[in-house]
């Protein structure tokens, strides 16, 4: 038994939203693979949960009149890895999902609960920091869209109001089309661990692929919050592809990213890693789209 | 606040139940308690070990961290329902103990019921994907290799490739 003050089944999002008013402590739980760990360890226990778990409106994947893909809030992350316009448009993001917990946490958790609960390591944050993700919010006062940078506040505290619920996280066309990225996890095991360091690249080349025309990275676990590394990124601007390039974008990262020493990794050792996973995922990103590394 | 209960309707191994439920119990204490389905095992109870792990409408979870009211509706298969008939036991299983894939046999029940899902999709899979696919377990008698052979060996001889399977 869960030590549960009581539970409140929504049975739709505007029955959410009244359940969140009507009971102003009470949290949200929705795949719960954090928030009932958090009740067994003591953290939340003796507290009011709203359920959002049986809202099948907020699972799948769409693609909308304008080209935004839409991901429904409570899409588990195994739906999300096998389902066709994931891979077909941002195949990276199926990808990184597909490297939280064991298969088991992959069915129960919800990409929306992994943005909600503001952690830095979540593996589905730094896919969606780097491909300009924006989270539907719908609230008693309508549906609020908020670009991902933003959401997060800081460690463990996302924009989401009185009587909010996240309810789809949309990439607009604009940022994917012509785009491949990639993501790397570091963590001490491969399965059933949490990153030490996350990295996700995506890049968009000319038309004659020579030329790196944008690229994006975003970090988990390089400082309190999920983040874009953009001093970087300006400066792999426009640049080709060469080994060099790569090298000179990798090392200027560390002048965005402010990792920390933890139990699990020194600040040091994080350093290390972003800058060899920049190095990594860019060229894996300039082979997805079709480029080369001239060396 | 008085105890809160909710009526969940389910289909567990292939049964329509129903009871009045504790909306505080977890899908273990569901089926264990109320159902007296004691292959659920508790070991960790925070979905990290998989002992409790079961099939909701064909998908893995582990039954701890699974409100049970969220059962409501839903087809649950633990390793009861692998039983036939007159409660043969399926090949899965008679692997594992062919295999020795079995020492204390805590973990052995979610084990297996990662490996019905698996087995269940038809596919055949890479030895890589297999051990992904199997990776939410932890067995502290470090069986893992038995165990593996034990779902590749059935996997090959459901896919009528009973050579490989000798082979393994």
């Amino acid at each position: 038994m869960y030590d549960i003050k009581a539970l409140y089944e929504a049975e739709s999002v505007p029955h959410a939203i009244q359940l969140l008013l009507e009971h102003p402590e009470a949290q949200i739980i929705a795949g719960g693979s954090d928030v009932l760990v958090q009740i067994r360890e003591g953290k939340r226990a003796g507290k009011e949960l709203v359920s959002i778990y049986g809202l099948d409106e907020l699972r799948g994947v769409t693609l909308e009149e304008d080209g935004t893909l839409r991901i429904g809030s409570l899409t588990s992350f195994s739906h999300i890895t096998r389902d066709p316009l994931i891979q077909r448009y941002i195949n990276v993001l199926g990808q990184a999902v597909d490297q939280v917990g064991g298969p088991q946490i992959r069915n129960i958790g919800t990409i929306g609960g992994n943005t909600c609960n503001g952690v830095t390591s979540a593996d589905s944050a730094s896919t969606l920091f780097a491909w300009d993700a924006v989270i539907e919010l719908t609230g008693p006062d309508g549906v609020r869209r908020v670009p991902i940078e933003a959401f997060y506040i800081k460690a463990g505290q996302v924009d989401l109001r009185p009587g909010e619920l996240q309810t789809g996280i949309l990439i607009p066309k604009a940022a994917y089309e012509g785009y491949q990225g990639h993501y790397i996890k570091y963590a001490m095991r491969n399965a059933m661990d949490i990153a030490t360091t996350g990295c996700s690249v995506n890049v968009r080349l000319s038309a004659d692929r020579q030329t790196m025309e944008d690229v994006r990275i975003a970090y988990g676990v390089a400082g309190p919050i999920p983040m874009r590394a953009r001093t970087a990124e300006g400066a792999a601007k426009g640049q080709p592809t060469t080994r060099q390039a790569v090298r000179s974008f990798a090392r200027t990262v560390l002048e965005d990213v402010n990792p920390r020493d933890s139990w699990r990794a020194a600040k040091d050792f994080r350093q290390h890693l972003a800058v060899t996973l920049a190095e990594r995922a860019l060229t894996e990103s300039i082979l997805l789209a079709g480029g080369v590394i001239h060396e | 606040m008085s105890k809160q209960y909710k009526l969940v309707r389910c289909t567990i191994n292939g049964k329509q139940v129903e009871k009045m439920i504790d909306v505080r119990a977890s899908l273990t204490d569901m089926l264990r308690d109320d159902y007296r389905l004691t292959s659920i095992k508790k070991g960790c109870e925070v979905g990290e070990c998989g002992a409790c792990n079961v099939l909701v409408n064909g998908e893995c979870f582990n039954s701890c961290i699974y409100l049970a009211v969220w059962a409501d509706g839903k087809e649950i298969l633990t390793l009861e329902g692998l039983a036939g008939p007159n409660g043969e036991i399926s090949d899965i299983q008679q692997a594992f103990i062919d295999e020795a894939a079995v020492q204390c046999g805590f973990c052995t029940p979610g084990f297996i019921m990662s490996a019905t899902e698996i087995l269940a999709s038809g596919r055949e899979y890479s030895d890589d994907e297999i051990r992904k696919q199997m990776s939410g377990h932890l067995c502290r008698c470090t069986g893992y290799e038995n165990i593996f052979r034990a779902v590749k060996k059935t996997m090959l001889r459901r896919l009528g490739k009973n050579a490989e399977a000798d082979a393994v």
